[in-house]
């Protein structure tokens, strides 16, 4: 190998420093051994993680705030294998990370070897795509593909298997990384017929409505879905994931819709004769009981995924395409109707179902989140865990910037927020980014608090520490007859403690009249990670709540006085 | 699931490991199952033919065919149930035959065209071609005799005239 032969390790740090990255995300481990080698000579700068499941999340948030793929190295067999949450988390929430894993020696490929693990064959069912590299030559070309296949069209998890020997081997070819994916299209524009057919629809509605998904968000729709509800007069309701990208503050705002979403924004869908989903997938926390769901209304729906068309409800129209152009091309045709009488009638279902808790009592997971939302004003970039934090956190922390609100929604994968904050921080140095977590989601992903402190990332973690895995034991009250099992989270740990043990910062608050004292100190604590702990009320429940499963009429607002039958959802 | 109807899929896909466990993932997701499947190298190497017949409810059919569409590694898949298409497989059938039964098992071959590729002092080995329906007959028809063994190619498909498969 004459100098100036690159070996396919460094074709695989080459192929990063290509594609712009910044960071990668990653644990070493004997089989990826020779990408951390080829990583000390280039500019990439390498957090390094305490567990691969942080990575994966860590990149991800990277990703969803910056827009841009987040990067992941493991090494072989478990290495890999810990990072597979973390992937079809990516993959559900159509995040694009591209997934580096070190393997055994092609030779050793099906033998058992130490730490070999059928890693691709693993990941079929959880990415958009995967590779195993087995000549070197292929590097660079597969480097440039799996970017590209994970930040366009529908963005999603790529895994790239790369055995030791073949990142020890010389690249002698160098095709110069053209690629080749002909069975890859990648829609655009939808079909103009269509849109003006759709266009006709919402100017004869009389009670239209918006629904605005991640999709929105990720085609960086939010101006033109803007133009086309102000200039249309339609108010708006987003999903979980679709935070962001309409602003919570507007008067057309619902918030979020579905489960745990407002009443208002459930209302407006129980009364809608249109509704048109721009980049959400109607999936099952939203609609409820599907056979119920805008029954009668025209259904409408953009997506650049068209496997989500028709798939758990059936709708009018479809149009296949990538939500801003598609919503662009729209723009161009829209006649306004007449919506008053309905913005009338919603601003009704506004004042007197307003999103409110009872204040009496202890301290309220609400006050906190509340006081936070007040006290950042927007200005802030928030990740959730899973579970009531972050349905409450949906509810009371607007979101009226894109790229501002980070969530695991459809995998629902507890241990995510605290992660894909550091990774936010990452993306958005300048910016305040917060974690919302439970007490049990942050136990799972804790680890990543010297990763946080080493790096002297101000990301502030707030957990709503209940004392119980508080969504399921919700459930059990509800459903279960109250009886409790497997929820209370005995021997949680000292989390002041802990953060300062670890290098940072651990503030607590006990009382109502803590709240905004402690926050604003947590806001102003600039020197590495803050984690707050709230010690809210045990046993809260989050409402309303709309069983899963079930129609939107029967919607809950507040504990059930009596025992309910098992919604009909699975979770 | 609601009704199992019976669909004829064929796919043009890169021809490379890890393409087939992707697709039957497509399909055992849902519930399908696949009744034949024949691979071969299309007419440009770099891809494979794909014919598949699958069984399960015919509403879940548009979601498979989007999600192997949706696959990187595939170039197309098209279900051809019900279109205007040729229809092929092949079958290689053991008969249970001594020599006094042998003309009477002869003269159903010849009837379905088969030819007769082997014969022993107790069997006879028919090679059959034609759509799946005739082999069905066949198969219906040497039963009677006994099978001592049957292989079948599972179904081929091309579309008919100028369009494509
Ligand atoms: C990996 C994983 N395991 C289990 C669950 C099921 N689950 C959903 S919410 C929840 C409770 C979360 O408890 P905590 O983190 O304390 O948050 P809280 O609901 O109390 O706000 C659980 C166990 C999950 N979503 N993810």
């Amino acid at each position: 190998m004459n100098a100036a032969t690159r070996t396919g390790a460094q074709a695989i740090i080459d192929g990063l420093q290509q594609q712009g990255v910044e960071y990668v995300f990653g644990y070493p481990g004997g089989a990826n051994m020779p990408i951390f080698d080829a990583l000390l000579d280039s500019s990439l700068k390498l957090i390094l993680v305490r567990h691969e499941q942080g990575a994966t999340h860590m990149a991800d948030g990277y990703a969803r705030a910056s827009g841009k793929p987040g990067v992941v190295f493991v090494t072989s067999g478990p290495g890999a294998t810990n990072a597979i949450t973390g992937i079809m988390t990516a993959q559900m929430e159509s995040a694009p990370l591209v997934v580096i894993c070190g393997q055994t020696v092609v030779g050793n490929l099906g033998l058992d070897a130490f730490q070999e693990a059928d890693v691709s064959g693993v990941s079929y069912p959880v990415v958009k795509h995967s590779y195993l590299i087995r000549d070197a030559n292929d590097t660079p070309r597969i480097m440039r593909e799996a970017f590209f296949l994970a930040e366009t069209g529908r963005p999603g998890p790529v895994l790239i298997d790369m055995p030791k020997d073949i990142a020890l081997a010389p690249v002698t070819l160098d095709s110069g990384g053209e690629m080749h994916l002909p069975g890859y299209t990648i829609p655009t524009h939808g079909d103009s017929d269509q849109i003006a057919t759709v266009a006709q629809c919402l100017h004869e509605a009389k009670r239209p409505l918006l629904l605005v998904g991640h999709g929105a968000l990720i085609s960086d729709a939010g101006k033109a879905v803007r133009h086309l509800a102000e200039r249309m007069q339609i108010p708006v309701t987003t999903t979980l994931l679709g935070k962001g990208a309409f602003p919570e503050t507007h008067d057309l705002s619902l918030g979020m819709l579905g489960m745990h979403g407002t009443v208002y924004a459930n209302k407006a869908v129980m009364n809608c004769d249109l509704i048109m989903s721009i980049g959400s997938r109607w999936d099952d926390r939203i609609i409820g009981k599907a056979d119920e769901f805008c029954d009668g209304a025209v259904k409408i729906h953009i997506d650049i995924d068209a496997t989500e068309f028709n798939k758990l409800i059936t709708v009018d129209y479809c149009i296949h395409g990538d939500a801003r152009l598609v919503v662009e091309e729209l723009n161009t045709m829209l006649q306004p109707g007449d919506t008053k009488a309905w913005l009338a009638e919603v601003a009704k279902f506004k004042r007197q179902f307003p999103l409110t808790f009872k204040k009496k009592g202890g301290l309220k997971a609400q006050s906190v989140l509340y006081e936070l939302d007040q006290l950042v004003g927007g200005d802030a970039v928030f990740t959730t865990d899973v579970g009531q934090h972050q349905m409450w956190a949906a509810q009371f922390c607007r979101t009226t910037e894109r790229n501002h609100w980070i969530s695991s929604g459809g995998a629902g994968t507890m241990g995510f927020g605290f992660p894909a904050a550091i990774g936010a921080q990452l993306a958005f140095p300048g910016k305040t980014v917060i974690a919302v977590v439970g007490d049990g989601g942050f136990q799972r992903t804790m680890a990543e608090l010297p990763t946080a402190a080493v790096n002297k990332l101000p990301v502030k973690v707030l957990i709503i520490n209940n004392s119980y895995l508080g969504m399921v034991r919700q459930w059990q009250n509800i459903f279960f007859d109250n009886r409790l099992s497997g929820v209370k989270l005995e021997g949680n740990p000292d989390f002041v403690k802990l953060a300062e043990a670890c290098g940072g910062k651990g503030l607590r608050i006990k009382r109502n009249a803590d709240i905004k004292r402690v926050l604003q100190q947590a806001l102003d604590y600039n020197d590495g990670p803050c984690v707050i702990d709230a010690e809210v009320e045990k046993e809260d429940n989050v409402f309303p709540m709309i069983p899963s499963g079930e129609p939107y009429s029967s919607m809950l607002l507040e504990n059930p006085r009596t025992k309910m039958a098992q919604p009909r959802g699975s979770t | 699931m609601s009704r199992e109807d019976l669909h004829s899929i064929s796919l043009l896909v890169n021809n490379k490991p890890g393409v087939l466990i992707r697709i039957s993932l497509v399909f055992a997701r849902r519930g399908y199952n696949i009744d034949s499947l024949v691979v071969s190298p299309a007419h440009n190497r770099q891809f494979s033919r794909m014919s598949i017949t699958a069984s399960g409810d015919p509403d879940t059919l548009v979601l498979i065919l989007g999600q192997l569409n949706k696959l990187v590694d595939v170039i197309h898949a098209t279900d051809h149930t019900g279109d205007v298409v040729v229809q092929r497989e092949l079958a290689l059938i053991k008969v249970d035959c001594t020599a006094e039964r042998r003309t009477e098992v002869l003269q159903i071959s010849e009837h379905f065209k088969c030819q007769s590729v082997d014969i022993s002092d107790t069997t006879v080995l028919l090679e059959a071609t034609g759509n799946s329906d005739k082999l069905d007959a066949l198969e219906l028809m040497l039963e009677k005799h006994g099978i001592v063994e049957i292989v079948r190619s599972g179904k081929l498909v091309m579309a008919r005239g100028a369009s494509a498969t």
